[in-house]
């Protein structure tokens, strides 16, 4: 479970997040739409600490998983993101070949066993429905697939270092309507066992993979409930307005 | 209107035959070179060390001392310019003291090569103890390719994308273990030019090894790196100027000049074709 309580995020002077707080629950589908500058991908980038990166940035409240604050000095960030598995918005596999790919959290991560590492290289490709495309070409480089197959690479990659959960930001909106279907089918066999967040433009997507979704504008969470409810009947006249598309 | 084409085409003409003769000057300078000096270029030239006085023999000798000075001046300078270059980069982001090191760097390149070579006998040769001899030329050196090292690596480390920096990150990569596993493999090739440029830089310096490793005239090959040693661009000035016999030596100093030269474009070219060759692999990506 993904719970954040009361956060507030600055880049320098910017109040990018105003008072968040959300629950996400374990093996569901969470999404969050809204519009460009809203904050919803800073708000992901929480969960794994990649704004850490960022410089001149602020952070108060608190981010737990699994009741844990990831902002306690006792954290681990290496191990955190291991945990916490990242799918970007443009595919981003690493100038090396297929298997090296998805081997790569696990040799960073100090695995040495080669059958373990074949095993765990194949099973996250299947995870990733990308294995029986590329089993005859593993010691290919990863830049011969076509972009929607190097995005699920990268879904692959992030499986391979078994996380519990898997944050992903606008995953689909760089690929054509086929390879984002296939993703989005992805995501639904992958729920079973994952925590998925994934930040979209594409309010169809949202109502298509999500259980719940949450609803962001100018750094505020403005609504969030079930999919269905937030498509269907919103409380909120801003989410109205924004799922019938007179503005955003 | 055909007044303002007129000074179109005469435009055209004299930028384009500035253009050529920049190619004819140095076409010239190598078919000048090549023509006096082939006729000395075999076997027994290249593998010989000089006999009568300088006036016969070959260039055997200075052709070893160039190479290993090549060699010292890479070993100091390729892992201490890798290195400042990574932490600029990738560590020190860009607050003062960066732009504070990147303006020194630029200025350590800019300054004559002969300043180096003094430099390099103050501290190498004397306060150091380490005397006219290889490791002091190769310090010297090193320090004068120093620079180009940084300079050449600092634009492959930025020419890697950020996408395989924040993707190695996300997998629970440490950032060590992101650069060296993802960050420096990339930027290789092009590191690797830099490298082959530097020396075609140190090859031909003669300033910098005049008071720090040079030999006037060795007739046996060094046995260890506290040994002085012949090195191609000084020999050719000795020959050149204060020889025994200039005018009989003439074409043994164009012989030492085209034998540098080809190793100085040698290298340059070996530079270019790699990074074509790389570059085609990039944008195939």
């Amino acid at each position: 479970m993904i719970e954040a309580k009361n956060i507030d995020f600055y880049y320098g002077d910017f109040h990018a997040l105003k008072n968040i707080s959300m629950r996400m629950e374990t093996n569901t589908v969470t999404a969050f739409i809204g519009p460009s500058g809203c904050g919803k991908s800073t708000f992901l980038r929480l969960f794994n600490r990649m704004n850490d990166l960022i410089p001149a940035t602020r952070l108060t409240g608190e981010c737990l998983i699994d009741g844990r604050n990831i902002y306690d000095r006792s954290v681990n960030v290496d191990e955190l993101r291991k945990n916490v598995g990242m799918v970007f918005q443009k595919p981003n596999p690493f100038p090396k070949s297929i298997f090296e790919n998805v081997a790569y959290g696990l040799r960073v991560n100090g695995v040495r066993d080669k059958r373990f590492i074949r095993e765990k290289v194949e099973e996250s490709l299947i995870g990733a429905a990308l294995w029986d495309e590329v089993k005859d070409k593993l010691k290919k480089s990863a830049y011969e697939l076509s972009g929607g197959q190097q995005q699920r690479l990268c879904i692959a990659r992030a499986l391979a270092v078994s996380p519990s959960v898997l944050l992903m930001d606008e995953p689909a909106s760089a690929l054509d309507p086929i390879s984002t279907s296939k993703i989005e089918e992805l995501i639904h066999s992958l729920k079973e066992r994952y925590t998925i967040v994934i930040v979209t433009h594409n309010m169809q997507q949202a109502a298509r993979v999500s259980d719940k979704t949450g609803f962001f504008m100018l750094g505020e969470l403005i609504e969030f409930n079930d999919t269905k409810k937030i498509f269907l009947n919103p409380d909120k006249i801003e989410t109205q307005n924004y799922i019938t598309g007179r503005f955003g | 209107m055909t007044h303002k084409r007129t000074n179109q085409r005469i435009a055209f003409w004299t930028l384009r035959l500035l253009g050529l003769l920049v190619v004819a000057i140095l076409l010239w300078i190598l078919g000048f070179i090549v023509y006096h000096g082939i006729g000395v270029i075999n076997w027994e030239f290249l593998t010989t060390a000089p006999t009568d006085g300088m006036t016969g023999g070959g260039i055997f000798p200075a052709i070893v001392g160039t190479c290993c000075l090549i060699v010292g001046s890479m070993i100091v300078a390729f892992p201490l310019g890798v290195m400042s270059a990574i932490y600029t980069t990738e560590y020190a982001g860009n607050g003062k003291i960066v732009r504070f090191i990147r303006i020194m760097t630029n200025n350590l390149g800019s300054i004559p090569s002969i300043i180096f070579g003094l430099f390099g006998m103050s501290l190498f040769v004397n306060a150091l103890g380490f005397g006219d001899s290889i490791i002091a030329g190769s310090f010297t050196l090193g320090l004068l390719a120093l620079p180009l090292v940084i300079r050449t690596t600092e634009e492959a480390l930025k020419a890697v994308p950020d996408s395989y920096r924040t993707g190695s990150l996300a997998l629970g990569a440490s950032k060590l273990q992101t650069i060296w596993k993802v960050v420096l493999p990339s930027a290789f090739p092009n590191i690797s030019t830099g490298l082959i440029l530097a020396i075609g830089r140190v090859s031909g310096e003669t300033a910098p090894i005049l008071f720090t490793a040079a030999a006037y005239f060795l007739p046996k090959l060094p046995s260890s790196i506290y040994d002085q040693v012949m090195a191609l661009p000084y020999h050719l000035y000795v020959i050149a100027t204060s020889g025994t016999d200039l005018e009989a030596t003439r074409p043994i100093a164009y012989g030492t000049a085209l034998v540098l030269i080809v190793i100085v474009l040698a290298m340059n070219l070996l530079a270019s074709l790699l990074r074509r060759h790389f570059g085609k692999k990039v944008k195939t990506n």
